[in-house]
């Protein structure tokens, strides 16, 4: 089953649960809902592209939120001065993969790995939230757009249809931009996975020098997850600009950066459904905690957390998988021995 | 096909290779024997660039390839198959054997190499993870004659396999030097193995090669125990 899953009719269920559920969630929740189900989406798109350079590149980057802000802010000052959104959407998606790559390059090459890449990467995007934090006032204006320090970006224009600057998308046509978004992101990432470039990739993940041995460059192949990685965690920022039409540099915070990170470990390394499982869950149980009174709710969704690690440590898809591919097998195995008897 | 001068190397300030010096033609096979320590495995690495050679050179093919990097002497020609395998555990056999050959423009190698090693044709979904030892030895063998190297590196191949793999994969590293013109350095403790392949036997001691026997002389076990310092 699991096999199934990985290949070609595993995608291709997948595009047909996604688009159904594109169709019909709309239908079936309240407006209230859709607009919290829709930050959830672009949250797992994010989400996604951790999934991405930590699950099958290996490399456990404590700054995705880094690139998701890049995204937002290079949307935000690019939209408020063109006024189309087609131009500022691809700025979104290049600006951020092309920061990756600078970063990527200065650390790959200098054979920089495990938690020395996780510190410098948490380092940078702690710096561009201070950074962020000293453009208020009017000396920091690009164009029309001004900064703004910590109170961020308001009223940033949504997103239009291409070359229509006025049809701008409503609630729930981000949705479904959103629901559309994650599910070519995913398919494109599963197809990418499956290819030559991906296997090299996941190769390097469980051994680099082998990798290295038998003739591929370890240190290109990761600066290229890892800018690919950089542009998705970009267009999920520009969709969350569109969610809130505000960004502050709150989205390069300490909490932030944390809670990708909690996301995809919640969810399961090494699988591309698990990141945006454990993007939905978590947010979804961090926004029931909020609506009470009775508990702290940080120190619910704490101790939620750590009952996660401690208890299913490989995360909730790949137990679940190893679950069903258990089941599968325990049938295989006891179909002969059934037919045995049956002969006898 | 390989000239290595004076080649030193070692792990950070511990000098482990005092002064190497080998020749070896296209389509040879040289043994290396020696006990644990003495730097068979750090000179495999070093001409592999997996350590960085502190002074000396390896010309490969033409090329002086000393300072070139693991990736880029891979594609000159050198394929390694050192000690424990190192196969991908989580990619299936067919996915490890597509690793070893992505590299290589033109025809694909892996027919040739199932047609070799047709145990691997029944295993060709299973994950790596999944083979016994004697299975992996294959697997990384096939893996590594599928990007068509020119000499292969193996650090002891016979580390913890049971006789009948053993004798396969000598039969068919004999076939397969024929057949590709292979040249092999071969590190090894069991003496009947390298007694089947290599056309020299050389001896290495603290790091420099010590004498230079033929297979024949391997029989003899006092004199090789005389050369190995026992």
């Amino acid at each position: 089953m699991t096999a199934a899953c990985n290949g070609t009719g595993g995608i291709v269920a997948a595009v047909i649960i996604g688009l159904a559920l594109l169709v019909v969630v709309p239908l079936v929740v309240d407006p209230i809902f859709l607009i919290e189900l829709t930050s959830y989406v672009i949250l797992a798109i994010l989400a996604l592209s951790l999934g991405l350079i930590w699950g099958y590149g290996g490399i456990l980057c404590f700054g995705q939120s880094a690139f998701f802000g890049i995204g937002a802010y290079a949307y935000a000052i690019a939209v408020i001065n063109m006024g189309d959104s087609t131009i500022p959407l691809i700025l979104s998606i290049v600006v951020p993969a092309l920061f990756a790559a600078l970063l990527g390059y200065f650390l790959f090459y200098a054979r920089i790995t495990d938690v020395y890449f996780g510190v410098i990467t948490l380092t940078v995007t702690l710096i561009l939230y201070k950074l962020m934090g000293t453009t208020s006032g009017s000396a920091y204006t690009i164009g029309n757009a001004a900064i703004g320090g910590y109170n961020g970006i308001p009223a940033i224009p949504p997103l239009n249809l291409p070359g229509s600057p006025t049809t701008f998308l409503s609630l729930d046509g981000l949705f479904y931009a959103a629901g559309l978004t994650l599910l070519a992101v995913y398919v494109g990432l599963r197809l990418m996975l499956k290819s030559r470039f991906g296997q090299v990739v996941v190769a390097i993940r469980e051994n680099e020098r082998r990798a290295e041995l038998l003739g591929y460059d370890a240190r290109f192949y990761k600066l290229a997850a890892f800018t690919i990685g950089g542009g998705i965690a970009g267009l999920a920022g520009c969709l969350f600009a569109n969610w809130g039409m505000f960004i502050s540099p709150d989205v390069f915070g300490l909490a932030q950066s944390a809670q990708v990170i909690i996301w995809v470990i919640v969810g399961g390394t090494g699988t591309l459904l698990g990141p945006i499982v454990g993007c939905f869950l978590v947010q979804w149980i961090a926004t029931q905690l909020g609506t009470q009174q009775v508990l702290n709710a940080n120190l619910v969704l704490g101790t939620i957390l750590i009952g996660f690690v401690l208890l299913v440590p490989k995360g909730i898809t790949p137990t679940v998988l190893d679950l069903i591919e258990r089941t599968c097998q325990r049938r295989s195995y006891a179909k002969p021995l059934v037919e045995k008897r049956s002969v006898s | 096909m390989i000239e290595v001068t004076n080649l030193h190397s070692g792990y950070g300030r511990i000098p482990i290779l005092h002064g190497i010096d080998l020749k070896m033609k296209p389509g040879e096979v040289v043994g290396i024997l020696g006990h644990n320590g003495m730097g068979k495995t750090t000179l495999l690495r070093t001409l592999v660039g997996n350590i960085k050679a502190t002074s000396g050179r390896i010309d490969f093919a033409g090329h002086d390839i000393t300072r070139a990097s693991t990736a880029e002497r891979s594609r000159t020609g050198i394929g390694y198959v050192p000690q424990g395998r190192d196969i991908f555990p989580q990619l299936s056999v067919m996915e490890n054997l597509k690793m070893g050959e992505i590299m290589r423009n033109g025809e694909s190698a892996i027919p040739e190499m199932l047609d070799h090693f047709p145990v691997l044709k029944d295993l060709l979904e299973r994950p790596g993870r999944g083979l016994s030892g004697g299975q992996q030895q294959i697997l990384a063998l096939a893996r590594c004659l599928a990007g068509r190297p020119k000499l292969i590196l193996l650090d002891e191949p016979t580390e913890g396999i049971q006789p009948s793999i053993v004798d396969l994969i000598a039969e068919k590293l004999g076939e397969l030097r024929a057949a590709l013109n292979l040249g092999i350095i071969l590190v090894e403790q069991d003496i009947r193995f390298i007694r089947q392949l290599a056309d020299r036997v050389l001896i290495i001691q603290k790091g420099v090669f010590v004498a230079e026997i033929s297979p024949q002389q391997l029989y003899d076990r006092e004199a090789v125990d005389a050369h190995l310092g026992i």
